[in-house]
């Protein structure tokens, strides 16, 4: 490991393409945006396929950026979750590009306040997947939450600043409690690399603090009940292309730190009282969240609200696995896939949601009445997502939710199970409540505005790879087998390429 | 031996908690983000002073760095945040959130 001549610039490339893709849009503002786009897309899935590649020939891929190695450099690293983390950012961030090309064809201004913002953000996400140590997840975080907090602020009015504000003062709170648990574990163990702390904690006072410091910080980004209060306004009051990399992906890079953290780096630290609890909050989180998503008058407040319950589900991992370790790699894949098919359902539930009130020029559900007719594409999109959303088969929500009821019967935890399946009918009832408006024939003197069709089309693939997750779930479970840290991965050393 | 670390440790754990509880009870928006800035520099006082915690430590090169990527950061929050204020401030005439529930002042 002493000189690295030609490790593989994959997971760099990552990081700079849309970084560079970010300056080029800030520089030539809307005029580029049709030919930057595709050219950055294609860089970035050209980068990701390689970097699997590589992963699944080679396992664990470490990259000392400029061949400064920690702890005086920084090194990224991927194995598995971090590799299926950039792969749900790529799809997801794909189809909500092509989207936007349409949906900011009309508006120049708006539309050149978002590219920058939005190549920042994604390349703020593929650094925060490869981050190798405690203090580098923090920047990229920061890094993270500065972006989304602009993009929620894009339209400028009233409702989006003031809910940008309480998002930015929420995030800003919520890093510096992080920090604080970083600053003490480096005080107490002087090095910050995931690996090397993995290997020295121990159940003592000072790892406690931090460990609770770092989780509350991380579970009120991740707006987990009680914590959520800051999430349904900035979600539901953003454009519906922000509301969707909000709600699809900008939250899963904090839920990724806890897995990341609570299962790798403190598993001293996981004790049933603490998991159980946080699962409990999960639950109350998905009721609570369905029955007020169900209760919403705007389309869009109804799906930042089911985005608060399906949060609730993603916490129930936590008792899952630290019931037995010979479940706690099912439930951890269950809950991964879980992020991983909620990103992708719950963006495209809201790209088909800004689709049709596009059509009707107004953000109430009473006003859907005749969408079936005009815009059936979107509607169609939006009930296959709802189909995952709800954990039906054949969908990645339906294998989500399997891997975790299995992991939670096998274990004898009932009430779990309980839960998960209970809180896939309480999906059920607010999704059948739009598209029960929508079928409706439509008023009287009801004026439908065209759409640019790109944007049904995209709503409409991304609730395709929904179902798809369904189909083809095997290769993402295999990519997360791979170096799971349930199976003895963590003492095998990282290999780096010769 | 206990070093002079400890001490700006200790009065950095006490600025965190002083802008923590700054942040949740000022109404007015630009103090809470002078709240976050205190809390911001308990923050770093910590991650200064606790690795020098015992006397004749050497000063922590890596400790330093992160302080300083940390103010970066926090300055760039504080002068987004400020912008952010402005802007609700010639919107609103206000400079709370619009559904606070405390009493104006």
């Amino acid at each position: 490991m002493s000189d690295l001549p030609a490790a593989p610039f994959w997971m760099p490339l990552l990081i700079v393409i849309p970084l560079a893709a970010g300056s080029l849009a800030f520089l030539f503002g809307p005029r580029s945006s049709l030919g930057l786009v595709a050219a950055t897309l294609v860089g970035i899935w050209l980068a990701l396929i390689r970097l699997i590649l590589d992963f699944n020939d080679i396992g664990l891929q470490l990259y000392p950026i400029g061949s400064w190695s920690a702890p005086l450099g920084i090194d990224l690293r991927a194995d598995g979750l971090s590799v299926v983390m950039l792969g749900m950012t790529a799809t997801v961030g794909s189809f909500i590009s092509l989207y936007a090309l349409g949906y900011f064809a009309g508006e120049r201004v708006l539309g050149g306040r978002f590219w920058p913002l939005w190549w920042f953000l994604w390349a703020a996400l593929n650094a925060l997947f490869l981050s190798a140590d405690l203090f580098n997840l923090y920047v990229t975080l920061e890094l993270l939450s500065l972006s989304a907090v602009g993009l929620v602020t894009l339209s400028g009015d009233r409702e989006s600043l003031a809910a940008g504000l309480r998002y930015l003062l929420t995030a800003l709170a919520g890093s510096l409690a992080y920090l604080m648990g970083v600053a003490l574990l480096y005080g107490a163990y002087g090095t910050l690399s995931l690996a090397l702390i993995a290997g020295l904690t121990r159940s003592e006072p000072a790892n406690a603090l931090a460990a609770s410091l770092i989780t509350v910080g991380l579970l009120l980004k991740t707006a987990l009940f009680p914590l959520h209060f800051w999430l349904p306004p900035a979600h539901g009051s953003a454009l519906p292309p922000v509301s969707a990399l909000l709600s699809g992906l900008v939250i899963k890079a904090s839920f990724y730190m806890l897995l990341r953290l609570w299962f790798e780096v403190f598993p001293s630290a996981l004790t049933p009282v603490f998991a159980q609890g946080v699962g409990a909050l999960g639950a109350i989180a998905v009721f609570m969240g369905a029955w007020l998503a169900f209760h919403q008058e705007k389309l869009k407040m109804l799906i930042a609200w089911s985005t608060v319950a399906q949060i609730g589900y993603l916490f129930l991992t936590f008792p899952l696995v630290a019931a037995s370790p010979a479940d706690a790699l099912t439930a951890w894949s269950g809950g991964v896939y879980l992020a991983l098919s909620h990103a992708v359902a719950k963006a495209a539930l809201f790209l088909a949601a800004g689709a049709m009130l596009r059509v009707t020029d107004e953000d109430q559900i009473e006003r859907l009445e005749g969408v079936g007719r005009h815009l059936p594409v979107s509607l169609f999109a939006f009930a296959a997502a709802g189909v995952s959303l709800m954990g039906l088969p054949p969908s990645g929500g339906f294998i989500a939710k399997w891997l975790l009821l299995d992991a939670a019967l096998s274990t004898g935890q009932w009430w779990w199970a309980a839960v998960l399946v209970l809180g896939g009918l309480a999906s059920a009832a607010y999704i059948f409540r739009v598209l029960r408006r929508c079928f409706l024939a439509p008023r009287e003197h009801a004026v439908f505005h065209p759409v640019p069709l790109i944007m049904p089309i995209a709503a409409l693939s991304l609730a395709g790879v929904a179902l798809a997750l369904g189909l083809a779930a095997i290769f993402p479970l295999r990519l997360l087998e791979k170096s799971a840290p349930f199976v003895g991965a963590a003492a095998t050393p990282p290999m780096v390429v010769p | 031996m206990i070093g002079g670390g400890l001490i700006y440790a200790i009065a950095g754990a006490i600025l965190f908690a002083l802008g923590l509880y700054g942040l949740v009870v000022h109404a007015h928006l630009v103090r809470k983000l002078i709240a976050f800035n205190i809390t911001g520099s308990g923050v770093f006082l910590v991650l200064v002073g606790l690795p020098q915690r015992m006397a004749g430590t050497p000063p922590d090169r890596v400790s330093e760095a992160l302080v300083l990527t940390g103010i970066v950061v926090a300055v760039s929050a504080t002068a987004f945040g400020l912008a952010l204020v402005r802007r609700l401030y010639e919107l609103t005439g206000k400079t709370r959130l619009p559904n606070d529930p405390r009493p104006e002042p």
